[in-house]
């Protein structure tokens, strides 16, 4: 059957034509064409390794952040609890402050009082002294106006005197 | 969807256009549609004669939609005295005698040497002489190289001027097929290897795409059986057998004749060792073959659902008209096909060449940690091939 015998016309032509391809297209076009489509895949590698990168980076950022912030936030809650114990605290020690001092003041001020209860009593004891001096006086010389009287007064006295011994 | 629909209706209606004024030319002129037909010659219509006609070579090239006269090609013979002769191929056209300074040539249309040149020597005889002639093959051979030049020329020029950026519409398309070849198959399978061998692989897969999708073409400068014919695929599968076996490794060879099987299997009798020298030269015959039928398959059934219309033409033009429209059916389903099938041809072609080289790159076991994942891609496809 003359279609599964080679011709040899055509095989000689199809080696001159195959062989002339091949070497045209091996020295002057697939170099080229390996080349762009090498680095191009390259820098879609590349490209793809550094967005990879990027986003890796990125997340670990974000995880940073997140950690900074949940950080922070503890951190906040803790100054604020420590606020809130030292207000307390601040409350507590200036309210037993204010009674120390209002004790301190109250007692003073007793003292104070008693004083001035005492020497209002002072005072008042002389100047009931002093009436009753001035009394007395009077009442002496309203009684001694006579000689008889007198000299039993002095007699009374000196009675008094000799019984006192 | 709803524009979807709309445009599914449409095509559906051409089509149907189609067939009916398919029927109605059919039935209209029955006889002239034979008369014009290939079997003008003697009058009787053969068609196992037409289709390796349309399979086989030729000297000259139908002019397209005409079938009588050809574009004459030369004729490159080497007489018996060992003279070279350069002549028209119009003047043996249609079996004529061509004398020329005492040298008479002549295509037989009957013989040993039927379609071939003679030269018809003085005692009467013929003598099959050495023939370069630039055939329709041959031509077609020369386009194709040609057109994958004109193909993949813009693509080398581009990543010459603007480096890795990717080029656009046509030289992008093939910029995009060479890729999809050599990062698909070439790079996976040979590795650090792929840069020395890719040159050969892509023009392998290039060209043989080129010839088949030029071969689909019904006329000038298409309409040439290239990849269906043996010799063509012969050269391809021969320059794949040299590149596996001229630049094949020592683990290659070692693998054919002490391959690691148990003892009795290699040493008294070599068994392993004629099978895998089978192997060698079954493979590029495998190539060969696989490509040719396939190629030359598709071909010849397009041809002969064409032929069914011109056989059931004389069943009356009712039968002409329904066979018409089925066979044209049929051959527009079969040539859309037979693109596809060019592609997934080329394709394999040259992922088995590249496979078959592969395996003669492989390295020994000494050097096999660096390059196991090599050797996966070639398992994977080897598995493919099965």
């Amino acid at each position: 059957m003359e279609l599964f015998t080679p011709d040899f016309g055509l095989v000689f032509w199809m080696f001159v034509s195959f062989v002339a391809l091949f070497l045209i297209m091996w020295k002057f076009a697939w170099p080229a064409i390996m080349k762009g489509i090498d680095s191009r895949a390259e820098l879609i590698d590349q490209g793809v390794l550094y967005a990879q990168n990027a986003k890796e980076q990125l997340d670990n950022a974000r995880l940073q952040a997140e950690k900074f912030e949940t950080e922070a936030r503890a951190r906040q809650a803790e100054i604020l609890r420590e606020a809130d114990r030292m207000k307390s605290q601040i409350i507590e020690e200036a309210r037993t402050e204010a009674a120390r001092e209002a004790k301190k003041e109250m007692d003073s001020a007793r003292v104070a009082i008693e004083q001035a209860r005492k020497e209002a009593q002072q005072s008042f004891r002389n100047e009931v002294s002093a009436f009753a001096l001035d009394i007395a006086q009077k009442v002496v010389r309203t009684e001694l106006a006579d000689e008889k009287a007198q000299a039993r007064l002095v007699d009374s006295l000196l009675d008094q005197m000799e019984t006192g011994k | 969807m709803h524009i979807l629909k709309k445009a599914g209706m449409k095509s559906v209606r051409t089509i149907l256009w189609s067939a009916i004024l398919l029927v109605v030319f059919a039935a209209a002129f029955p006889h002239r549609a034979c008369a014009s037909g290939p079997d003008s010659g003697d009058g009787k219509f053969d068609p196992k004669e037409i289709i390796f006609e349309h399979l086989g070579d030729g000297y000259g090239w139908e002019i397209p939609f005409d079938h009588h006269r050809r574009m004459p090609l030369p004729v490159i013979v080497r007489s018996v005295d060992g003279s070279w002769h350069c002549f028209s191929s119009a003047h043996i056209d249609g079996h004529a005698v061509y004398s020329d300074g005492g040298y008479t040539w002549t295509v037989p249309a009957s013989g040993d040497n039927k379609g071939k040149v003679v030269e018809i020597l003085s005692d009467g005889s013929e003598y099959r002489p050495w023939d370069i002639s630039i055939t329709k093959n041959v031509m077609a051979l020369f386009i194709s190289v040609l057109a994958v030049l004109a193909c993949c020329w813009p693509v080398a020029r581009w990543h010459r001027r603007h480096g890795y950026l990717a080029p656009r519409k046509f030289t992008g398309a093939v910029e995009s097929l060479i890729d999809f070849i050599y990062r698909g198959i070439i790079k996976p399978t040979l590795g650090q290897d792929a840069r020395r061998f890719a040159p050969f692989l892509l023009t392998v897969f290039m060209f043989i795409f080129v010839m088949n999708l030029l071969g689909l073409i019904v006329i000038f400068p298409g309409g040439a059986n290239l990849t269906g014919n043996i010799a063509v695929t012969m050269v391809l599968a021969l320059f794949t057998f040299f590149a596996t076996n001229l630049f094949a490794r020592k683990h290659y060879w070692k693998e054919i004749f002490w391959p690691d099987v148990p003892m009795w299997l290699k040493f008294p009798i070599p068994i392993m060792q004629v099978i895998e020298i089978f192997g060698v030269f079954t493979k590029p015959a495998s190539l060969t073959v696989r490509l040719f039928a396939n190629m030359m398959g598709g071909h010849m059934i397009v041809i002969v659902l064409t032929l069914i219309i011109f056989i059931l033409a004389d069943l009356g033009s009712a039968a002409l008209g329904a066979t018409t429209v089925v066979s044209l059916l049929f051959s527009i389903f079969m040539l859309m096909l037979d693109v596809l099938v060019s592609f997934i041809q080329a394709f394999v072609f040259t992922m088995l060449s590249t496979t078959f080289i592969a395996m003669a790159q492989e390295r020994g076991h000494d050097e096999e940690h660096q390059h196991g994942h090599d050797k996966v891609g070639t398992a994977g496809i080897k598995t493919l091939e099965n």
